[in-house]
C-alpha cells in the first residue's frame, strides 16, 4: 500500500516534469530556450545527458517498484529468505551496461569542450572587452575605441569575442540564452565566445556570489541586424553629448561637478579626472534601463540619484539626496537627451 | 565583545546560584551529578550520543536558516530581508549542514556503533575520541557565537577569495569561519585516526576485513578519506585567516596573490566531503536494507570494493567545481570524463542494494522506509550529477538552482535519509527504547513529501536562468509560480522535523523498552543488552562470518561463542582534561576573531597547558572485577 502511493507520487512528478520541459521550457530566461549557436551546442548536451539518466532512471525505478511489490512481508509470512551471495554476471552487467552509457556521454562532452573553447581567428569577428565591477559590466569595444554600462551591443550572426576580468571579486558572466558561463577574476583574464543568431534583447546576469547586490548585478545583450548595428556604432562614435537647453545646460554643469569623477561621457567638453570607476553614461538616453534593474523612465532616474543604496545595496555610488528637485531636473534632463 | 562580558557574567552568575556557590565540597557536589558524568566521559557511546546530539541542536539553527531564505524567495522581488542578511543565512545555512550537522551525526553513529559492530569494547584512543568531539563542539560554538556578536560570515560556505577578504566582507563574520572551522576540523582529524586505528586492531577473534559489516567498512573508507582532505582545507583556512588577521597576501591580487588558488584548495578537500557525507550514510542503508529484507547484502565484496573506488575517483575530480573558472578544454575535458566514473561504483551499489531486497521479506519498519525512499531519491541526485559533470552543459547549470536541487537531492535524500533510518534503527540500541513507529510516518511523509516539492521543482529554477545564491529575482510567470511551489514544499518538511522531535519526547518519557535484539539484526551490535554495559562486551566474541550473530541464530543459538574466558575488564577512566584543551582553543578562537592577540596567545597557553597535563597523567584506567561482571551477567 505504501508502495503503491510512493509509485504514483513518483509517476506524477514525472508527468509534471515533462509537462513542465514541453510545454513552458520557453520562458523569458531558458537556458531551454537558446539563441544561438554556442547555447544550441550546450542544449543537445543538456538534452543527451537527460535522455541517458532518463533511461537510467527508468530502468531502476522499474526495479525498485517491482521489488517493493513483490518481496514485502505478508502477513503470517516466516519463511527465511536464501542467503544470496551476489553474482557476478550481474555486478559484470551493471558495471559494463553504465559504462557504455557514460561512453556515449562522454564523446560528445569533450568534443563539445574542445569547440566552445575555440575562439574566433584574429581579423574575424567582433572583439570586445568586458570587465565586471560590484555591481556593473563595462563593455569596450579596442577595435572601435567605444565603452558602453550595462549593456552590450552586438551584431547578428558574428561571432564576438569577449576577454575579461575583474576588477574587484569574482563575477560570471551569464547570458542563458546565447551561451554558457564564464568567471571574471580579478588578475587574470578569461574569454569566451557569444553569437546571436536572432536580433533581441537577452538578459545577461552575474552568477558567481559578489556581494550584497549579487541578485541584483544584471545586464543586457542587445543584438541588432548588421545594418543597425553600424548605426549604432556610428552613433557611439560621434555621440551628441551636448546640452541643447539651458535646463540641459545646468545639468551639464552638475554632472562636471558631481559625477566626473567616476562617469565618463564622450563626447562632451569635460575633462576626465581620473579613469572611469563606474558606468560610460555616453548615449544614455538610448538606454533601456537604469542600473541594470530599472525601468527607464524619469522617476526611476531620480530615484536612482538620491539614493542608488536603496535600489542597489553594497553600490559604490554615493547618494546625492541633497540635491534639489531642480537640480535632479536638470541633471536628468541633460542625462536622459544624451544619444 | 562588550555584550560577550556581559553576557558571560551573566552565565557565571546563574550558574552560581543554582550550583550554591564555590565552596570545599563544591567539586564533590559537581562530580556526583549526571551532567559532570557526560562531559567527561569517555566512553564512546555517550561521545557517540553527544555528536548526534549537537548535530540534531545546529539542525534546528540551519534548518530555521533555511526557512527564513525561502520565505525571502516566496514572491519576486519579496521585501522580507535584504541581500546582506541573505548572504549571512546562505552561509550559515550551508556551513551548518554540512561541518555541525552532516559530519557530526555520521561522526556520532560511527563512535556509537563501530566499535560495538567489531566486537570491540572502545575505540583505541578513548580520551582522544572525547578531545574530538569538543574540539568539534568548541569550534562550532564558536561559530556560531557569530550570530549574537559581529555578524556571520556573509561569503558563502564556499568562502572565495577575494569577497571574504577584509576589503568586502568587513565585519568579523569570515574570522568565525575561518577559525571555527580549524578547531573543528583538528577534533575530526583526531576522530579519523581514531577509527582508522580502532577498525584495523580491534576486530574481534575471527573478523576478518572481509567480515566487517558495510557501515564498518565506509566508516574506515571516510576516516582515511578524512585524513587526506581535511589538511588541505586547513590550509585553505590558514592561509585565509593570515590574510585576513595578519595582512597576509596570499589572495591579495595587487600584491601578486592569485585568486584562483583558494578554490583548488577548497575543492580538493570539498569534493572528497561530498564522499565523507554520503559514504557512512551509505553503511546505513546497507544494514537497514539488508536487516529488514532478512537477507545477506548482495555482492557484499563488490560493494567493498565500490566503497573504496568512490572514496580514491572521490580525490580526482575536484575541478568539475570550477568549469567555468576558465581552466581550458584540456583540464575540463580531463575532469569531466573521471567525474562520469564515479557513476559506475554508485551504480553498482544502488544496483546490489536492489538485489538484496530482491527475493527477501520486506518488512516496513519505519527505519526500512527511510531506506527504501532513500534509493530513489539519491539516484535523482546522482543523475543529475552526472548531467552536472558533462562540463560544456555546466557552462549552464553551474552556479544555478539546478545544482541546489542536485545536492539538495543527494545531501537530504542521500545522507539526512540515511541518518534518519539509522536513527530509528540503532535508537534502541542506544537508549534502550523503540523510536514510536506510528509517529515515525508522521515523520517521514510530510518530510518526504515536503522535501520533492520544494527541491524537484529547482531543477527547472536553473534551466530557466536563475542563479543561486541570490536575494531575489525579477518576476515572470514559471519562476514566480515554481518559487512559491518550492517555499510551501518548506512546511512538509518543517512539520516532518517536528514530529520527529516530538517522538523522540515521547518515546524517551513513554516509550516501550526494547529487547537486545528488535529488529532480528544479524550484527554484533544486536547480540548485547540494550543499551549495552559500558564494557560492551563481557567476553570477547568469535566471529564465524559475515553478518556473525545472524549465522549463531541460523545455527540455533541465542549468543555468540565467547573467544576468551570471563576475566577482570580493563577500562579507561573519564577525564576532564579534553574540556580544558577545547576551552583554551574556543577562548584563543574568540581572542584571534577579535584581534585581541593576547587573548588568543592566553587561550592557546591553557591548550598547551592540557596537553601537558595530559602527558604526565599518571592514570592508567581501572578494572572492573570478575564478580561484578557475573553478577550483571546473571542479572540480564
Amino acid at each position: 500500500m505504501r508502495a503503491k502511493r510512493s509509485g504514483f507520487r513518483f509517476l506524477l512528478l514525472f508527468v509534471l516534469s515533462t509537462l513542465l520541459l514541453a510545454g513552458c521550457g520557453k520562458t523569458e530566461n531558458s537556458t531551454l530556450d537558446p539563441a544561438g549557436p554556442m547555447a544550441e551546442e550546450l542544449l543537445f548536451l543538456i538534452n543527451l545527458s537527460t535522455g541517458i539518466m532518463l533511461f537510467v532512471m527508468v530502468v531502476v525505478f522499474g526495479i525498485f517498484f517491482y521489488v517493493l511489490f513483490r518481496y514485502r512481508e505478508r502477513p503470517g509470512d516466516t519463511h527465511i529468505p536464501e542467503q544470496v551471495e551476489g553474482s557476478v554476471k550481474l555486478e559484470v552487467l551493471w558495471t559494463v551496461i553504465p559504462v557504455l552509457l557514460l561512453t556515449c556521454l562522454a564523446i560528445p562532452t569533450v568534443s563539445t569542450t574542445l569547440s566552445q573553447a575555440k575562439m574566433p581567428e584574429d581579423g574575424e569577428g567582433l572583439k570586445v572587452n568586458v570587465t565586471a565591477y560590484q555591481y556593473w559590466w563595462a563593455f569596450e569595444y579596442p577595435e572601435e575605441g567605444i565603452v558602453t554600462g550595462q549593456e552590450l551591443h552586438i551584431p547578428v550572426g558574428q561571432k564576438v569575442h569577449l576577454t575579461m576580468t575583474s576588477e574587484d571579486v569574482i563575477h560570471s558572466f551569464w547570458v542563458p540564452r546565447l551561451a554558457g558561463k564564464t568567471d571574471l577574476n580579478p588578475g587574470k583574464t578569461t574569454e569566451m565566445m557569444i553569437e546571436a543568431s536572432e536580433p533581441g534583447i537577452y538578459r545577461g546576469k552575474c552568477a558567481e556570489l559578489c556581494g550584497e547586490s549579487h541578485a541584483l548585478m544584471n545586464f543586457k545583450v542587445i543584438a541588432h541586424e548588421q545594418e543597425e548595428f553600424d548605426k549604432w556604432l556610428a552613433q557611439m562614435k560621434e555621440p551628441d553629448s551636448k546640452p541643447k537647453t539651458a535646463t540641459a545646460e545646468e545639468g551639464a554643469e552638475l554632472f562636471a561637478q558631481s559625477c566626473l569623477s567616476c562617469h565618463a561621457i564622450a563626447g562632451a567638453d569635460f575633462e576626465q579626472e581620473s579613469g572611469a570607476t563606474a558606468p560610460d553614461l555616453t548615449a544614455f538616453g538610448t538606454r533601456t534601463e537604469i542600473a541594470g534593474i530599472l525601468e527607464y523612465n524619469e522617476e526611476n532616474l531620480k530615484k536612482w540619484i538620491k539614493d542608488p543604496e536603496k535600489i542597489k545595496p553594497g553600490v559604490n555610488m554615493p547618494g546625492f539626496g541633497h540635491f534639489s528637485e531642480q537640480q535632479l531636473n536638470a541633471l536628468t534632463e541633460y542625462l536622459m537627451n544624451l544619444k | 565583545m562588550a555584550t560577550f562580558l556581559v553576557v558571560a557574567v551573566f552565565i557565571a552568575f546563574i550558574a552560581l546560584i543554582f550550583t550554591g556557590g564555590y565552596n570545599s565540597d563544591f567539586l564533590d557536589r559537581a562530580r556526583k551529578t549526571k551532567i559532570w558524568d557526560w562531559i567527561t566521559t569517555v566512553d564512546h557511546k555517550k561521545i557517540g550520543i553527544l555528536y548526534i546530539a549537537s548535530g540534531g541542536l545546529f539542525f534546528i539553527f540551519a534548518g530555521v536558516e533555511a526557512a527564513l531564505m525561502r520565505i525571502q524567495l516566496l514572491f519576486p522581488n519579496f521585501d522580507f530581508i535584504g541581500g546582506a542578511t541573505f548572504n549571512q543565512l546562505l552561509t550559515m545555512h550551508g556551513t551548518t549542514m554540512i561541518f555541525l550537522v552532516a559530519m557530526p551525526v555520521l561522526i556520532g553513529f560511527m563512535n556509537v556503533v563501530v566499535p560495538l559492530q567489531i566486537g570491540a569494547r572502545d575505540v583505541a584512543f578513548p580520551f582522544l575520541n572525547a578531545l574530538g568531539f569538543w574540539l568539534f563542539f568548541a569550534g562550532a560554538l564558536l561559530f556560531h557565537c557569530s550570530i549574537l556578536f559581529g555578524g556571520m560570515p556573509d561569503s558563502g560556505w564556499t568562502s572565495y577569495v577575494p569577497i571574504s577578504l577584509n576589503d568586502y566582507s568587513q565585519g568579523p563574520g569570515v574570522d568565525y569561519y575561518t577559525v571555527g572551522l580549524q578547531i573543528a576540523g583538528l577534533g575530526t582529524i583526531a576522530g579519523a585516526v581514531n577509527f582508522l586505528v580502532t577498525i584495523i586492531n580491534m576486530r574481534a577473534p575471527g573478523m576478518t576485513l572481509l567480515r566487517m559489516p558495510m557501515f564498518t567498512w565506509t566508516t574506515l573508507v571516510t576516516s582515511a578519506l578524512l585524513i587526506f582532505a581535511i589538511p588541505p582545507l586547513t590550509v585553505a583556512l590558514f592561509l585565509l585567516m593570515f590574510d585576513r588577521l595578519f595582512g597576509g597576501n596570499f589572495f591579495n591580487v595587487a600584491a601578486g596573490g592569485d585568486v584562483v588558488i583558494w578554490q583548488h584548495l577548497f575543492w580538493i578537500f570539498g569534493h572528497p566531503e561530498v564522499y565523507i557525507v554520503i559514504l557512512p550514510a551509505f553503511g546505513m542503508i546497507s544494514e537497514v536494507i539488508s536487516t529488514f529484507s532478512k537477507k545477506r547484502l548482495f555482492g557484499y565484496t563488490s560493494m567493498v570494493f565500490a566503497t573504496v573506488l568512490i572514496g580514491f575517483v572521490g580525490f580526482m575530480v575536484w575541478a568539475h567545481h570550477m568549469f567555468t573558472v576558465g581552466l581550458g578544454p584540456m583540464a575540463n575535458s580531463i575532469f569531466a570524463v573521471a567525474t562520469m566514473t564515479v557513476a559506475v561504483p554508485t551504480g553498482i551499489k544502488v544496483f546490489n542494494w536492489l538485489f538484496t531486497m530482491w527475493g527477501g521479506r520486506l518488512k516496513f519498519t519505519t527505519a526500512m522506509i527511510w531506506a527504501v525512499a532513500f534509493i530513489p531519491t539519491f539516484v535523482m541526485g546522482g543523475v543529475t550529477g552526472v548531467m552536472l559533470g558533462t562540463a560544456p552543459a555546466d557552462y549552464q547549470f553551474h552556479d544555478t538552482y539546478f545544482v541546489v536541487a542536485h545536492f539538495h537531492y543527494v545531501l537530504i535524500g542521500g545522507t539526512v535519509f540515511g541518518i534518519f533510518a539509522a536513527i530509528y534503527y540503532w535508537w534502541p540500541k542506544m537508549f534502550g527504547r523503540k523510536l514510536n513507529e506510528k509517529i515515525g510516518k508522521w515523520h517521514f511523509w510530510p518530510f518526504f513529501i515536503g522535501f520533492h516539492l520544494t527541491f524537484f521543482p529547482q531543477h527547472f529554477l536553473g534551466l530557466f536562468g536563475m542563479p543561486r545564491r541570490v536575494f531575489t529575482y525579477e518576476s515572470t510567470p514559471m519562476v514566480d509560480m515554481i518559487n512559491f511551489i518550492s517555499t510551501i514544499g518548506v512546511i512538509g518538511m518543517t512539520i516532518g522535523s517536528l514530529a520527529f522531535f516530538y517522538n523522540i519526547y515521547v518515546t524517551t518519557r513513554y516509550g516501550q523498552l526494547a529487547e537486545a535484539d528488535p529488529w532480528d539484526g544479524r550484527t554484533l551490535e544486536w547480540s548485547i543488552p540494550s543499551p549495552p554495559p559500558n564494557y560492551n562486551f563481557a567476553q570477547i566474541p568469535l566471529v564465524r562470518g559475515l553478518d556473525a550473530f545472524w549465522l549463531e541464530k541460523m545455527a540455533g543459538k541465542k549468543e555468540m561463542i565467547p573467544s576468551e574466558p570471563l576475566q577482570p575488564i580493563h577500562m579507561p577512566s573519564s577525564s576532564h582534561i579534553q574540556l580544558i584543551i577545547s576551552l583554551g582553543f574556543f577562548m584563543s578562537g574568540f581572542g584571534f576573531v577579535f584581534r585581541g592577540f593576547e587573548l588568543g596567545a592566553l587561550g592557546l597557553a591553557i591548550a598547551f597547558f592540557g596537553m601537558f597535563m595530559r602527558s604526565f597523567d599518571k592514570d592508567r584506567g581501572y578494572y572492573i572485577p570478575k564478580e561484578e561482571l557475573e553478577n550483571v551477567e546473571k542479572g540480564a
